[in-house]
């Protein structure tokens, strides 16, 4: 095949040699930079096979020279990491509970850690500020539900309540109507008996000495003959202004009806153990801390 | 011709022209595809990863129709920020019997990989009615309904055989009891509840949605998110034998 190409006349540039019915193509070229540009992208690409892993082989792939992997570099990041915290966070991890408050460095060190790692753990439950919610403890006041020093704290954190976990709190609150242990008219009376605990009105027509009678029957056991509560067990204290359900008549038949059970989940595992000292001692530290 | 207007053949030949692309294609293809069927470091089997139960079943494909995954992934990258926030970065093993993946890098919700156990079956309940009752920031929408929906146990069995099709193991015994072991799994007294743990190692049973009756989409979805990437052991897997 010949070379047809040529210059046309009109336009002065040359033509690619194609012709159709007598209309020829002029030869418009790209650009030379992009066409080095392209070129290099080529050697470019072979450089990075050699350096990257890049090609299958039978049984694995060629690791490249750099030995690249996002596995290693992870593993590399973690370790600078450890390195640039230092020794301090190596310290947190050795010092017993009571040794970080009396450090002020290891204190400062894990309430600043533990309120990393409570906004993205706890604070789904307990609110960015620790207020709690219906049914998640308030951690900032002075009420705690498993006890509230350091030891307790972390057990609490370590373990959970209701968790599943072998050293977790157990205890329930029962279900007094669901399981048929008081009638109707019983629960009413003494969810009015828990009100007058702490204060609150009573419906009018309340028995007081009924209600007294069944609270000592069916609740002391755990809740205390004075309804203080008691912490081995996660009974809360009912005489305070403190309510993790709510105080309101509707809101104590339900519970006393329906018992209530929330779980706290196990920590243990998950996070590692200098974190979960951290954390208990950024709880310790919220306010209501014993 | 010289060698260098041999194209021609292609420009001026339209089945020359198909039957050259399908095999630049079909090469290309088998030097790409291939190798992730063999590579070891690409089919790393790891210890514990079971296939879903049928209700963890039910509940992924609530989470697939909602899309969910429209807003979260279900990959922790290998990268420290990554790791720090939400633990061991995914392996691919873990998602090996997931018929779409959900992975991701859209992220208007956190990552969802390894919430199986970070709260409690209530927070999830409450949350998925309405996420503002409990997180007061949050834009997720509620999904109220998922309580009043029972999920139906005669077709999961179906979804099972779908899916063994294309590879994931479930045994005959499994697909026959699925409909039985989708209401065991949410109830504990049920009476079938040991022999399902048998057939699902490290399967949870608990009412997850904490109210009595036949399983919902509730218990389903739940049952699916308590159990997201808490199937291997990662005391006992081998960090060094596995980088890549």
């Amino acid at each position: 095949m010949t070379d047809h190409s040529e210059i046309d006349s009109v336009s002065g540039k040359s033509t690619t040699g194609h012709e159709w019915d007598g209309i020829k193509e002029l030869n418009t070229p790209l650009p030379r930079w992009w066409v080095m540009t392209f070129y290099l992208t080529i050697i470019w690409a072979i450089g990075y096979w050699v350096v990257y892993p890049a090609w299958p082989l039978i049984s694995s792939n060629t690791t490249g020279v750099f030995g690249y992997s996002s596995r290693a570099d992870v593993a590399v990041e973690l370790a600078n990491l450890e390195k640039v915290r230092g020794d301090k966070m190596v310290a947190l991890g050795k010092a017993s509970l009571a040794d970080i408050e009396k450090d002020p460095a290891l204190l400062a060190l894990a309430r600043a850690k533990g309120k990393t790692v409570f906004g993205d753990n706890c604070a789904p439950c307990h609110g960015s500020g620790a207020a709690g919610a219906k049914g998640y403890p308030n951690l900032n006041d002075d009420d705690w539900l498993w006890g509230g020093t350091l030891d307790q704290i972390m057990a609490t954190i370590q373990y959970g309540a209701r968790s599943g976990h072998a050293k977790g709190h157990e205890g329930q609150m029962l279900a007094f109507g669901k399981d048929g242990v008081l009638k109707a008219d019983e629960i009413v009376t003494v969810a009015n008996y828990v009100r007058a605990l702490s204060g609150l009105s009573t419906r009018q027509g309340y028995d007081a000495a009924k209600g007294t009678k069944l609270f000592a029957d069916n609740c002391a056991s755990c809740h205390g003959d004075a309804g203080k509560g008691n912490q081995d067990m996660g009974a809360p204290n009912l005489t305070d202004k403190i309510w993790l359900y709510g105080s309101d008549e509707s809101t104590l038949i339900e519970t006393i009806s329906n018992g209530r059970a929330g779980v706290m989940p196990a920590w243990e595992g998950r996070l590692d153990p200098a974190t979960i000292k951290a954390m208990a001692v950024y709880v310790h530290s919220l306010g209501g801390g014993k | 011709m010289s060698f260098w207007t041999r194209h021609q053949v292609f420009e001026k030949n339209s089945i020359i022209l198909v039957v050259g692309i399908l095999l630049v294609i079909a090469i290309g293809g088998l030097v790409e595809i291939t190798p992730l069927f063999y590579l070891k470091s690409t089919i790393e089997v790891v210890d514990g990863v079971r296939p879903y139960t049928p209700l963890e079943l039910a509940g992924r494909n609530v989470y697939v129709r909602e899309g969910c995954y429209l807003c979260h992934s279900q990959m922790i990258r290998p990268l420290r920020d990554e790791v720090e926030r939400y633990g061991h970065f995914s392996l691919a093993a873990e998602s090996m019997y997931d018929h779409p993946f959900q992975w991701g890098s859209k992220r208007t919700g956190p990552d969802l990989a390894r919430v199986g156990a970070k709260y409690s079956d209530d927070w999830h309940v409450t949350h998925l009615t309405n996420p503002r009752a409990i997180v007061p920031q949050s834009v997720m929408p509620g999904y109220p309904f998922l309580a009043a929906n029972e999920v139906d146990p005669d077709t999961i069995a179906d979804h099972m055989r779908t899916l063994r099709m294309v590879g994931t193991p479930y045994t005959d015994d499994q697909i026959a009891n699925a409909a039985a072991d989708m209401k065991a799994q949410a109830d504990p007294d049920n009476p079938g509840a040991d022999a399902f743990a048998k057939r699902y190692a490290k399967a949870a049973v608990r009412n997850f949605d904490g109210k009595p009756g036949a399983p919902t989409e509730m218990d389903a979805l739940i049952a699916y998110l308590q159990m997201l990437g808490t199937l291997v052991d990662f005391k006992l897997y081998n960090e060094k034998a596995n980088l890549r």
